[in-house]
């Protein structure tokens, strides 16, 4: 059994399975349950300024997409932050954390973006020794209205003022939690470091409206008969978010920085999947949203058992291995070659790659009378639509030509070696041929 | 303790509530939310192999994917666009040897989707919520007589109508829809659904039904074609095979089928005499359905006794472990020979049978079973040829129905090119309706 102990910005969690600060944070039963069934940390439901707390909608919050079977596959919420009294959740909060020491504990605060604001909640957040505090600058709606979450987070310069005054008046890890809602993350996470965040957290929630009522010809989740966007999650979000991460990981100003990965974590292979790709721990919501606390333990299990079985003693191990084998297009190897192959024992005759290919894409794949389906190597063009969507996994693999075969589609004889985009005749910047 | 169950046969040997339960629906319907369930397990086959192997050719992956989009009325528009008579097949196809049977998640994981229920779920909902969902092209003012109001009749008088001719059914029994009223087990088609259907079915229009009519002692074939643009007959199978029997005529052996009919119209169950030690001789789906009938109704021991190996049996391994798992004993390769009793039935006597070089054949071993009621499911024939062709006993057709005399289609059960399934009997009467219509309007 692998140690899944996790040290990350220095506080230590016994495993990298935090949950994000959202509706399951938002109070001291929660927490307590989800710490008993094993989270490694918790960013507490975000806090605001002190005085009379936010008022949520009394109607629906929630709306959700599904995959077959109403598999849940992307949550969407309105809700604000806590719309508990501030000094409730600072009392909790000590208490959690003085009863939980080896637990991360994190407290995510949105308030105005003032300074005063910032300096008279920063000391009392430090008093519930919480072991660090992320920004709340995602989340879309509603507090986006005010000025606030991602108001902030759509602008670098207020990132980066926040989090100067934030490390200016607070002496624990800074956390600085981004939106997805721009058109390069990479600006504000240079921001955040500019302004000498330890680390982001990402992605928050994406702007979006699950479905609309056909009836009442409104959003949904409805109230009253109208609807506002909300905050997009859930497995869903999953790719996007793990491209921002590694846009990070990889990008010249914010390689090295932390990161927290958040968006769609719901196994331990999504959570491996985030950590590869520069991920030091990962936040959970929709999946415990979903499943409830208890899917930790499969998350715990399960990537201790792929730790063990490649024989990694620690998290920090893989942490962030992926991130150079991500590269810009222009550098895929073009003398990569690869056919589609059906295993024909696993086939179970029901046409889906024929179809994708015969309608959408090359009329790489025949079809006998007898339902045997093959492909025409001659057209293929590898491009992996029949995998994806064949219903039997390994059923078809992408199988790579040997060097000096000849491809029959092209005619040329499959060269071992590297070509590429910007070597390419056809690329009218391509560098000269020396 | 109980006392012996007396020899019969006697009526009333269950209790009401048993009866119920012994003879309620087979399958019961889908919940909305089971059919979502199922629907989503199709995968929307290219070419799909479940239509392939449906006679009726209903674009199975495009109804499925309807109901999962929320709109199971608008499936069962898909479903009865194809087969008119489809809320029927989704209860009596041997679906297991048909779209089932071909589901590519058979070969995955050996669970079909679930097409018959589906189909049930749409084709109820929308039988339940709405109309007629078709409506009859203009008049062409052509008139065409069908023969017979069962599947193959029901089917192509629809599809008639529906092209604007006016259709007369000339049925000789009391309700129309043939062996769907009258010849099917009663837990495959509960709440008088035959009768419902055909009601329904007649809500296009332009069709009418007239009873006691039987082709040959009502009306004539010759003034039929005189008097019509055209007829199609879909008169079934009207006599039964005997089996010539050693032994007197004895009290207490009947026709599988007179027995089914009967039963199908009992208003009360607890009416119906059945014996203590009941046989039932055949191996296609008329002789499962008697003898778990038979079981239903209470008899002690049910035996179904077919002449050959089981894999030759005509009901599929479905039916055949339905009866199994209902407490019906099945005997294979063994042939009836002889009856014994005196005035009244108490011994089946049987030879044991093996396939050979020269077909099946009597090994010379026999055994007798106790059997107070015998009953005969070996096939039925065709009545009068009413100056047809017939080959193998069956009207001779080609193309969509066509017979060699002129103006006369056939379909359903008494032509040949089907499997006796009300499946086909539909498309056979749906296909010929077309061809009727191509002729008529050329």
């Amino acid at each position: 059994m692998a140690d899944l102990t996790t040290r990350f910005l220095g506080i230590e969690s016994p495993n990298p399975f935090w949950l994000a600060s959202a509706p399951p944070t938002d109070k001291e039963y929660n927490v307590r349950r989800a710490f008993e069934a094993g989270w490694g940390g918790v960013v507490w439901k975000t806090l605001g300024a002190e005085g009379p707390p936010v008022v949520n909608v009394n109607g629906p919050r929630y709306g959700a997409i599904y995959g077959a079977d109403r598999r849940l596959l992307g949550l969407n919420n309105i809700e604000l932050i806590t719309d508990r009294d501030l000094e409730t959740n600072l009392e909790e909060m000590a208490r959690v954390k003085a009863d939980y020491p080896d637990r991360a504990l994190i407290a995510s605060i949105m308030v105005p973006c003032e300074e005063a604001a910032w300096k008279a909640i920063l000391p009392r957040v430090e008093e519930t020794n919480a072991d660090g505090i992320e920004l709340n600058f995602g989340c879309p709606h509603g507090m986006s209205e005010r000025g606030m979450g991602s108001a902030v987070g759509q602008v670098p310069e207020y990132i980066e003022m926040v989090t100067r005054w934030c490390k200016q008046y607070y002496d624990r890890p800074v956390i600085v939690k981004l939106t997805p809602n721009i058109t390069d993350v990479r600006k504000p996470a240079e921001a955040a470091k500019r302004g000498g965040a330890d680390a982001v957290s990402l992605i928050n929630t994406i702007n979006s409206i699950t479905s609309v009522d056909l009836d009442l010809m409104a959003p949904q989740p409805t109230i009253d008969g109208k609807g506002s966007h909300g905050g997009y999650c859930g497995p869903a979000v999953k790719p996007i978010a793990l491209s921002m991460v590694s846009e990070i990981a990889r990008h010249e100003a914010t390689r090295g920085l932390p990161i927290s990965g958040i968006g769609g974590v719901t196994t331990w292979r999504d959570a491996a999947e985030f950590m590869v790709l520069g991920a030091g721990t990962v936040q959970v919501c929709t999946a415990v949203m979903t499943y409830g606390f208890r899917i930790v333990e499969e998350m715990c299990a399960g990537l201790s058992d792929w730790m063990d079985e490649k024989g990694y003693r620690s998290t920090s191990d893989f942490v962030g291995q992926a991130v150079p084998n991500v590269t810009d297009w222009k550098n895929l190897n073009l003398n990569y070659v690869t056919k589609a192959r059906i295993d024909q024992d696993l086939c179970i005759k029901c046409g889906r790659c024929y179809a994708a290919c015969e309608d959408t894409s090359h009329q790489a794949i025949a079809m006998t009378p007898d339902r045997v389906f093959e492909v025409i190597d001659a057209e293929c063009v590898a491009c992996n639509l029949c995998v994806d969507v064949c219903p039997v996994e390994n059923c078809i693999d992408m199988v790579r030509m040997a060097p000096g075969s000849v491809d029959p589609r092209t005619g040329q004889v499959v060269s071992d070696d590297h070509a590429d985009w910007t070597t390419h005749p056809n690329n009218p910047m391509a560098q000269a041929a020396e | 303790m109980p006392a012996q169950p007396q020899t019969g046969p006697i009526a009333g040997r269950l209790p009401a509530d048993v009866l119920a339960r012994n003879f309620s629906d087979l399958h019961p319907p889908l919940s909305a939310h089971e059919a979502r369930v199922a629907a989503d397990r199709c995968y929307f086959c290219h070419d799909a192999p479940c239509v392939t192997a449906c006679p009726t050719e209903i674009d199975i992956p495009l109804f499925i994917r309807e109901i999962q989009a929320g709109r199971p009325e608008t499936a069962a528009r898909e479903i009865f666009e194809a087969n008119i008579l489809g809320g029927m097949c989704a209860r009596v196809c041997p679906t297991e040897v048909l779209c089932e049977g071909a589901c590519v998640r058979e070969a995955a994981e050996g669970k079909p989707v679930q097409i018959g229920l589906l189909q049930r779920h749409a084709t109820d909902s929308l039988m339940a919520r709405q109309g007629h969902p078709f409506t009859r092209a203009p008049r062409t003012g052509k008139r065409i007589a069908v023969v017979g109001a069962g599947p193959a009749g029901l089917a192509c008088a629809h599809r008639l109508a529906r092209h604007g001719h006016d259709v007369v059914i000339f049925e000789g029994a009391p309700k129309p829809g043939g062996l769907n009223e009258y010849g099917i087990a009663a837990y495959k088609t509960v709440d008088d659904f035959a009768a419902r259907e055909a009601a329904w079915i007649m809500g296009i229009g332009g069709i009418e039904l007239r009873h006691g009519q039987w082709l040959g002692r009502d009306v004539t074939l010759d003034a039929l074609r005189e008097e019509y643009d055209a007829v199609f007959l879909g008169i079934g199978l009207s006599d039964v095979n005997a089996l010539g029997l050693e032994g007197p005529p004895l009290e207490g052996t009947h026709d599988a089928v007179t027995f089914i009919s009967a039963l199908r119209q009992a208003e009360d169950l607890s009416t119906l005499p059945i014996g203590r030690d009941v046989v039932v001789i055949g191996g296609g789906m008329t002789a499962i359905d008697c003898a778990v009938q038979a079981k239903g109704l209470g008899a002690e021991t049910v035996t179904l006794v077919y002449r050959r190996a089981r894999e030759r049996m005509g009901a599929s391994l479905y039916e055949q472990e339905l009866a199994a798992r209902r407490g019906v004993r099945l005997i294979f390769e063994a042939a009836p020979v002889a009856v014994e009793g005196e005035g009244r039935l108490s011994a089946v006597v049987f030879e044991r049978m093996a396939e050979g070089p020269d077909g099946l054949a009597s090994t010379g071993e026999r055994f007798s079973l106790p059997a107070d009621q015998l009953f005969r499911a070996v096939g039925q024939r065709l009545g009068d040829a009413n100056g047809l062709e017939i080959v193998h006993g069956k009207v001779v057709t080609q193309g969509r129905g066509r017979t060699g005399m002129d103006k006369v289609w056939a379909g359903g059960d008494c032509a040949g090119g089907g499997d006796d399934l009300t499946v086909t009997a539909v498309a056979q009467g749906r296909d010929a309706a077309e061809d009727i219509h191509g002729s008529l309007m050329e």
